[in-house]
């Protein structure tokens, strides 16, 4: 195993451990009443989100999810910008408009988390258009749930990016429910990747709980859209350990089924795996536990510090003002 | 000064955009060797090839949502979008996404799109095909709605709405594609935003877009014979809706008529009524404000039941006559 390849690998664990405890935070944060609305955290779900952006290029772009907290933070995103941003804070990465659910950076490629399930599939499919007339390298990843694939804009969406042969990945990030509704009462083929069929593109699952997994099966199909091959529908099967929002008072699901996916644990596993492959040793470890736990805090502590947004800029940004000539 | 169709007027402002700017592309149904629907786009297939007149599949909602990503990565869409009744499919992304999307991310991207879309009634197409939708997107914030009388208007601003760098509903009437007008040989434009006052006149001021421009324009002079002078204003595009041409009109006339083709309830005759009850105008009304909208129905199909449907002529002509006469609640 090459040094590049181990590095990335603990590279690949600090941003999960990261994006978990963000996610735990930003749940401390809401109990203490700081964020205001709802939000989507993505415990369990970490292994989809590092192994497939880990698989990208800088000059490629995702389109994220309302759970997608931990698609912005392995594409690169500034953990103080994001707090503040949920914080409702005018040093956030969208100044306090947009909150989690909104929450995107055009510099760092990710298009935007989106608060309505599916319309992003489209949106990140006229990404790919447009990087493909502008003749770019660049390709998308378009990361939507199992509940999206029931959606309209999945099958025109699938359908456009085959027929004009464009340069995305689709990638079903499958945690099994779609709010409270089971895959199992409302999906009736044995897999999501399935549905690649009706599109004659290539239909790919994957264990959602190894990052590595994850990683090879996006990176294999980024390569044939970045060479001009086309999309590929990929599905990552995953577990959200949390409710679906805060108000879910998981009525619907077992503790035992919880507790079964929690033995699969993304980040426990690939601990273990580094560990016995000896890529990781627990004073690494602990290193990298004191890195992520300073930078919450310090996350934290410059969201809450931060400023409000002034009343006076309440109606800024509804229009861009200048037009444009060519 | 040329001598062209509406329909040719939107055409030559898309092909002068298209050739200008490399970024503007044009996507919708059939609107390749087919020419469009309407054959709005009939022979840009042969000049700028399938890479840029994009012909989808029957996905409207899909290919509107394609656009919205095409736009925020800094290319330019056009959209046909076959009849505006289908504008349903699409409304999610235009409502959610579009116009959302500069304000939910802190004003950090822009989505320039226009959404070109047939509307308005008297083609025999009845109630899916039919309606003027004018309305529907008036109180969503983010949004421009375009909205051309004539071939000159058409063009010019069908050019400014491809130069924002907003959202844009550009609304053509059907019956008015085959109208024919002067339009500059040069380089013009039309802003988004003001109002065009069509005719001068002293006695009472009508307010009309789109087709109902032209119906009205033809009521004005009938008028004149029997001594009524009537103002009229074509606002051009509704949101923004350029007030002070009106607000002045009505401090001048005393009167006001809103003449408009969609539903009565909850169009863009409500909005100017009220707006202008606001205003300082109000104190220099001499009759209640009007509103000749369409009826309160859906488009019917028979010839004669879809004509009464939206104000024809003689309803102008009536409705004229009562507000100048005081005879309005006899």
């Amino acid at each position: 195993m090459d040094e590049l390849t181990k590095n990335l690998r603990i590279e690949m664990l600090r941003k999960m451990m990261l994006i978990r405890a963000f996610e735990e935070q930003a749940e401390k944060l809401y109990m203490k009443n700081l964020v205001h609305g709802t939000m989507h955290l993505s415990v369990g779900e970490e292994a989809v989100a590092v192994g497939a952006i880990f698989a990208l290029d800088k000059i490629d772009y995702i389109t994220s999810t309302h759970r997608g907290h931990g698609h912005m933070i392995a594409k690169g995103g500034d953990i103080r910008l994001m707090f503040a941003e949920f914080l409702g804070k005018e040093t956030g990465y969208c100044k306090g408009r947009g909150g989690s659910m909104h929450i995107a950076n055009f510099t760092l490629g990710d298009l935007g988390a989106n608060g309505v399930v599916s319309p992003s599939i489209a949106i990140g499919t006229g990404a790919a258009l447009a990087l493909k007339m502008q003749k770019s390298q660049g390709i998308v990843l378009s990361i939507f749930g199992d509940g999206a694939s029931n959606e309209g804009f999945f099958y025109e969406s699938l359908n456009m990016a085959k027929i004009w042969n464009l340069p995305i990945v689709f990638l079903c990030e499958n945690n099994m429910y779609a709010m409270s509704a089971s895959i199992k009462r409302f999906i009736p083929t044995a897999d999501i990747a399935d549905k690649a069929k009706a599109f004659g593109m290539p239909g790919v699952v994957v264990d959602g709980m190894d990052v590595i997994s994850v990683y090879e099966a996006v990176k294999a199909a980024v390569k044939n859209a970045r060479n001009g091959e086309g999309p590929t529908l990929i599905e990552a099967k995953t577990y959200r350990y949390k409710g679906h929002s805060k108000s879910d008072l998981n009525l619907y699901r077992t503790k035992e089924e919880i507790e079964e996916w929690k033995k699969k644990d993304p980040i426990n596993t690939f601990i273990e795996k580094l560990k016995s492959s000896n890529e990781l040793n627990d004073e690494m470890y602990g290193f990298i536990q004191d890195e992520v736990a300073k930078n919450i805090e310090e996350g934290v502590k410059f969201a809450i510090e931060s400023p409000e947004p002034s009343l006076d800029t309440i109606q800024k940004y509804v229009y861009a003002e200048e037009g444009e000539r060519k | 000064m040329s001598i062209i169709t509406y329909k040719d007027a939107i055409r030559q402002a898309m092909v002068e955009k298209m050739r200008e700017d490399k970024r503007v592309f044009i996507m919708g149904e059939d609107i390749g060797v087919y020419g469009g629907a309407f054959g709005v786009t009939m022979g840009m297939l042969e000049e700028f090839g399938p890479e840029r007149i994009v012909e989808t599949p029957m996905s409207e909602a899909g290919f509107t949502g394609v656009a919205v990503g095409a736009a925020i990565m800094g290319m330019r869409p056009v959209l046909e979008i076959m009849f505006s009744d289908f504008l349903t499919f699409s409304a999610e992304q235009i409502i959610n996404q579009a116009a959302k999307i500069r304000f939910m991310t802190g004003g950090q991207i822009k989505v320039p799109i226009v959404i070109r879309a047939p509307q308005g009634s008297g083609t025999g197409a009845a109630a899916q095909h039919s309606q003027n939708i004018e309305g529907w997107f008036l109180n969503i914030p983010g949004l421009k709605i375009v909205v051309p009388s004539n071939p000159y208007d058409a063009k010019g601003l069908l050019k400014s709405s491809i130069e924002d760098n907003n959202p844009i509903i550009f609304l053509e009437h059907k019956l008015l594609y085959n109208l024919k007008g002067e339009v500059p040989e040069d380089d013009y434009r039309v802003p988004i935003g003001k109002s065009n006052v069509v005719k001068e006149g002293k006695d009472v001021t009508i307010v009309a877009t789109s087709i109902m421009v032209n119906r009205s324009l033809e009521a004005a002079k009938s008028l004149e014979s029997e001594g009524i002078s009537c103002e009229l204003i074509d606002p051009r595009t509704i949101k923004p809706l350029d007030l002070e041409p009106i607000i002045r009109s009505v401090k001048k006339t005393h009167r006001l008529l809103v003449v408009y083709e969609g539903c009565k309830t909850g169009g863009i005759g409500g909005e100017i009524a009220s707006r202008i009850a606001e205003s300082e105008a109000f104190f220099y009304l001499d009759a209640p404000i009007f509103r000749l909208g369409g009826l309160d129905i859906p488009i019917p199909y028979s010839r004669n039941l879809e004509s009464h449907a939206v104000p024809q002529l003689n309803n102008i002509l009536d409705e004229v006559r009562n507000i100048v006469k005081e005879t309005w609640y006899a």
